[in-house]
């Protein structure tokens, strides 16, 4: 840590959820207060949500729904499991679990990263619109359901539906997934995703541990891009 | 001509009959349904006949209360939005507000004439599925930012630039329905905003991603509420179907207002069936929903508005009167700004309809430049001269809601009442739950006539 960085405590069994994220919000461009330590989180809801600002924040023990909800900017690691909906519509920053993830974990994110070193429960990276999800266990049932852009890396196994109504998001998965939603399909892997790959690799401090190749890559088919009558079936 | 005019030696016969249930209209579907095997898609809302705010009449004040003078007293129009939670409510000066309508299904000026309009008359507009563009915000003085299930576009950005956030959980038009933008209209633009390539049918969710009933609303709301530092009203709108239990759980989930929109609201697009045959006339909610309000303490505390239909100040002054605190307008706007005006009327027989009958909304090629993403036919919007328009008709729709009101001797919009009210057929009198003219009989509650 830099010696000019201030370091703030905030122990959430004796101050409250709104306090903490109101002297996060309250944060201006430059300021040094730059470490956020975060004690008896206890499962609280929305713990550092619509962070604006490039802070760490560190939490000790597990939160509940929406921590870093709308992060934008701030790093966010989480020495527990999340509740449903960590880190939803992140714009950027990077949010890392130590534990597992409840269901929906990045849904709706723009971007940034998620890291989570457990599982993910289901539907992780709904409806997902440019963020990089790293899971380093398996992720539940329709992951990735109408996922638009960005990239779900996945160590362990998928669950039922993945990729369901996909759009451009890729996924890479390196073991079993249970079956495909509607319109994904698996793809080529061609040499710029296993770059890609090895640089979520790198996030993930596995660079040189795992091979690229052990891999699979599922994509859209792009045949539900156009409502007809004879994909009726496929809904 | 009568055969027997024509012919006085004819024989007698029969007169071709056609059928009430099978119909011309319902005959025609069935010849498009097995040429297309696809259901129809239009926009709008409800077009069938349904109980509404006409088979409904004021009681002016006669010897028991007595009225206000038209020109002379006041009659107050203000409304506060938000004075449950949110530290910043809502002030508006007529309870007339825009409703949520996307861009992307509207074109850009159509929005920016919506907030001038609205903000000329000291109202809101909303946005829609697709986010928030510079056209609206930067043209309306309060805007409302829906968070959508396809959260197109959302942003915590734009969040702190709303004035107040809906939460849409569903639409009069299709409760339980998602959407679908079709291709035609996901131009550069609109794909860009909503992170999707250009040209492709573009689906909205049904469901939120993230939450799924009511225990997690309120944990939605809790999360909005703190990214926004407890600043901005939230609202949670709903489409009508369950209209008594959805408020009360909006109100558990801690709403600041509720939105109630019946089945003649409109959509941007939404097959036939979907529109016509699920969810509840606006009519028949606003009792329902103003009962869970008041069972739980908080009618006026937890702010009620309703949609579906609203067309002048007469429906206003009803809605109000039957406990609602202000009403939102869709279509009626779009009509202001331009929408199936006679003008257009050659261009509309080319698509195969006609002035006030246009609906095919969806497919992106509307004469009135409203309903398009084309960027010629959207020159047809001046936004300064359609707002004027809008203002024009909410000034209008006020007056005529005062003007009500003052004959029921009321000094302000909100005092109107139910007592205000009675039905001109049972229909109404039993879903606005008042008594039948000239009777005390409110089916299903009070005896019979």
């Amino acid at each position: 840590m830099n010696a000019s960085t201030q370091s703030h405590a905030f122990d959430l069994s004796s101050s409250t959820v709104r306090e903490l994220n109101s002297a996060l919000h309250a944060l201006k461009e430059g300021s040094n207060a730059s470490l956020w330590r975060v004690t008896n989180p206890r499962g609280l809801h929305a713990i550092a949500a619509g962070v604006d600002a490039p802070v760490t924040v560190e939490v000790d023990g597990p939160v509940g729904y929406y921590c870093g909800g709308m992060n934008k900017h701030a790093t966010i690691h989480i020495r527990g499991s999340a509740g449903v909906g960590v880190a939803q519509n992140m714009m950027s920053g990077f949010v890392h679990i130590e534990g597992d993830a409840s269901q929906a974990a990045g849904a709706t994110a723009h971007g940034g990263t998620l890291l989570i070193e457990g599982n993910a429960a289901a539907r992780c990276g709904i409806s997902m619109k440019g963020v990089d999800i790293i899971v380093k266990g398996s992720i539940g049932h329709m992951s990735a359901f109408m996922a638009q852009a960005g990239t779900l890396t996945v160590f362990g196994d998928a669950g039922e539906a993945l990729g369901d109504s996909i759009y451009e998001a890729r996924l890479y998965v390196r073991g079993s997934v249970k079956s495909l939603g509607s319109d994904c399909v698996e793809k080529e892997m061609r040499d710029e995703h296993k770059a890609q790959l090895f640089e979520r690799f790198k996030t993930a401090g596995v660079d040189g541990q795992i091979d690229p190749g052990e891999f699979k890559r599922y994509g859209s088919a792009r045949n539900l891009y156009h409502f007809h009558v004879d994909n009726a079936g496929a809904y | 001509m009568n055969e027997h005019v024509k012919n006085p030696n004819a024989a007698p016969r029969t007169l071709p009959r056609e059928s009430a249930t099978f119909d011309q209209h319902t005959l025609a579907e069935i010849r498009r349904a097995a040429a297309t095997g696809i259901y129809d898609i239009r926009g709008a809302g409800a077009k069938r006949k349904l109980p509404h705010f006409d088979d409904l009449l004021m009681l002016g004040a006669s010897i028991s209360r007595y009225p206000l003078e038209g020109y002379r007293e006041k009659c107050g129009t203000d409304v506060v939005l938000g004075t449950r939670f949110a530290k910043k409510p809502i002030e508006l000066k007529i309870p007339i507000t825009i409703a949520g309508m996307s861009f992307g299904s509207l074109s850009g000026p159509a929005k920016e004439a919506l907030g001038r309009g609205a903000s000329q008359m000291g109202t809101s507009t909303t946005t829609g599925d697709g986010g928030m563009t510079q056209e609206e915000r930067g043209h309306s003085k309060t805007l409302v930012y829906q968070y959508l299930p396809s959260r197109y576009g959302m942003n915590p950005d734009d969040i702190r630039k709303a004035d107040a956030i809906e939460v849409v959980v569903g639409q009069g038009a299709k409760p339980g329905g998602g959407g679908m933008l079709l291709g035609q209209k996901i131009s550069p633009r609109v794909a860009k905003m909503r992170t999707l390539p250009e040209g492709i049918d573009q689906r909205s969710a049904c469901r939120h991603p993230d939450w799924t009933g009511p225990d997690d609303l309120e944990i939605k709301i809790e999360e909005l509420r703190e990214i926004t530092d407890w600043e901005k009203p939230i609202y949670v709108k709903v489409g009508a179907s369950r209209p008594y239990y959805d408020t009360a759980l909006a109100v558990k989930a801690g709403a600041d207002v509720v939105v109630v929109d019946g089945m003649q609201g409109g959509t941007a697009a939404t097959q036939e069936v979907f529109i016509e045959h699920v969810g509840i006339p606006t009519l028949a909610c606003i009792r329902n929903a103003v009962k869970a309000l008041q069972d739980l303490g908080m009618h006026r505390k937890v702010q009620l508005i309703v949609s579906g239909g609203i067309r002048n100040g007469a429906d206003v002054a009803k809605a109000l009167a039957l406990g609602a605190d202000a009403v939102a307008i869709g279509t009626a706007a779009l009509v202001a700004l331009g929408d199936n005006d006679p003008q257009w009327e050659d261009e509309y027989q080319k698509l195969g309809t006609h002035a006030g009958a246009y609906d095919d909304w969806h497919e992106g090629l509307d004469p009135a430049g409203i309903t398009t993403q084309n960027a010629e036919l959207m020159k047809r919007v001046d936004p300064v001269k359609a707002g004027r328009r809008l203002a024009n008709y909410l000034s209008v729709m006020t007056l005529e809601a005062q003007t009500i009101a003052r004959a029921c001797g009321k000094s302000h919009v909100h005092n109107l009442e139910p007592e205000d009210l009675v039905a001109l057929t049972i229909e109404a009198a039993a879903m606005a739950q008042v008594p039948l003219a000239g009777t005390n009989w409110i089916p299903g509650q009070t005896g019979s006539f």
